[in-house]
């Protein structure tokens, strides 16, 4: 249980960090280790360089542009759980950070780390698809961005290149009108799920639903957008049997995989009951079960 | 790669290769072996210490990331062999059988009873929820935690000030 050899530097910018991962194939970038640091105890990962971004402060920034929330790729779990601009702009990121891991690993975690590992069972990547954030990311060629939907591949891929570096993350801001929800099952708190859901929505003044957006997590391979929500919700007040119906919708679509913690089954039954739980909540229906954050 | 750290209130540098984790520089490097280490990857809490301040898992980081940090260890919480009264209220309660998960237990406390927070048992459920038990069942655990705290925020409450005895940061004596 210890990690194999490699070199380590502390990178002195962003774009020193790029430079030294992008000479090297086997080169990885380091922030918090929280995900990557198990890996190499595991032997699951045998980098040759470890690049350690986690001075850059220019990574750090947490600020609101517009219409959106950035939040810097080195923002910890815990900042994500109780900076106040977080709590206001983007609450279905703090609800989400809640769930993550315990308050030792919300310490040094770091959000983009997070993210780039693009873990099935994880809540950040959930919450993203949800709101429909846009990944920054920069490279030796640049400066590119890129929607969320496109970001997460399966099994631990991202659309990311070696060497490339995610910077920061845009979130759509929290507005009067939008509506969000989320809800998550696991052996013990803290742990990985073995089903969740993150919802955001908007809603018109008539209270209808103009638009919804679900992630879910541990429901395939890797971060998963829900299915069929816009055919059971759009443009109508949502109440119980349009929830039954997105849930029914969705459910069709889910593969998760079979484990330890249940069979494939099982866990499509969590997922979906999830999911229910947070449109429920995210369209103000009784929520039993489910525990709003006092922002 | 040299690595200097301050560890409860002393400085230390030693050359170490970079894969070493935290937990084993606090205990090969340095002789304190109060940190214990369980699962080595992140789940069991027993190897927490405090990072400025903050719990973290020593397994699930590098010693070379804690360069010029200041860090906190269990050995720096009992003072000239008076206990620590974290210490005190688990030896009362018999918050601990075998003792290995304690010192995770008592780092993952200290930042709350050092800011004097009073936390209901829901709360100190939360607090110990990335730290694993495997004797007690933690109801103990929970009676000991909510001793401590509460007479941490009664002597807050009491001298109405938490920047006292109490307040102090540990590492700063």
């Amino acid at each position: 249980m210890k990690p194999p050899p490699f070199e380590y530097v502390v990178a002195t910018s962003v774009d020193h960090a790029i430079d030294l991962v992008s000479s090297d194939g086997d080169a990885k970038f380091i922030a918090g280790g929280q995900s990557l640091i198990p890996l190499l105890s595991l032997r699951f990962a045998s980098p040759t360089l470890l690049v350690d971004i986690s001075q850059l402060s220019e990574l750090r920034d947490v600020r609101r542009a517009g219409d959106v929330l950035y939040v810097g790729a080195l923002t910890r779990h815990a900042e994500i759980l109780t900076l106040p601009i977080v709590n206001q702009d983007a609450p279905l990121l703090s609800e989400a950070a809640g769930w993550v891991a315990h308050s030792q690993v919300r310490n040094r975690g770091t959000f983009g780390g997070a993210v780039v590992h693009s873990d099935s069972a994880a809540e950040f990547p959930a919450a993203l698809l949800a709101t429909q954030a846009t990944m920054v990311a920069r490279s030796r060629h640049g400066e590119r961005r890129i929607p969320c939907q496109e970001f997460f591949g399966s099994h631990f891929q991202t659309a990311l290149n070696h060497g490339e570096l995610l910077t920061g993350v845009e979130v759509p801001a929290h507005d009067d009108s939008t509506r969000w929800g989320f809800s998550e099952f696991a052996r013990r708190k803290g742990d990985y799920a073995i089903g969740g859901a993150a919802v955001s929505a908007r809603v018109d003044e008539q209270g209808r639903c103009t638009r919804v957006r679900a992630g879910l997590i541990a429901a395939g391979p890797g971060p998963t957008a829900a299915k069929g929500l816009d055919e059971a919700l759009l443009n109508r007040v949502v109440d119980e049997s349009a929830v039954s119906d997105a849930v029914a919708r969705a459910e069709r679509h889910l593969a998760p995989e079979s484990n330890v913690h249940g069979t494939k089954e099982y866990r499509r039954a969590v997922v979906g009951e999830s999911l229910r739980r947070a449109l429920r909540m995210a369209f103000d229906l009784d929520h039993a079960g489910t525990s709003r954050r006092s922002a | 790669m040299k690595t200097r750290v301050t560890v409860n209130g002393e400085g230390y540098e030693r050359d170490v290769e970079p894969r070493m984790l935290l937990s084993d520089f606090l205990r090969h490097e340095l002789g304190l072996t109060g940190t214990n280490v369980g699962c080595e990857h992140g789940v069991c809490g027993s190897c927490t210490v405090l990072l400025d301040g903050e719990p973290v898992r020593s397994c699930t980081m590098l010693a070379v990331q804690c360069d010029t940090r200041r860090l906190t260890t269990v050995e720096g919480l009992a003072c000239d062999e008076k206990m620590h009264g974290l210490q005190d209220a688990f030896s009362a309660c018999h918050g601990l059988q075998c003792g290995f998960c304690t010192p995770g237990m008592l780092m993952t406390l200290l930042p709350i009873y050092n800011e004097a927070r009073r936390l209901n048992d829901d709360e100190i459920r939360e607090a110990i929820s990335g730290n694993l038990c495997r004797c007690t069942g933690y109801q103990q655990i929970v009676e000991a935690a909510r001793k401590a705290l509460g007479e941490a925020a009664d002597l807050a409450d009491l001298s109405d000030v938490t920047s006292g005895v109490i307040g102090q940061d540990l590492t700063d004596r």
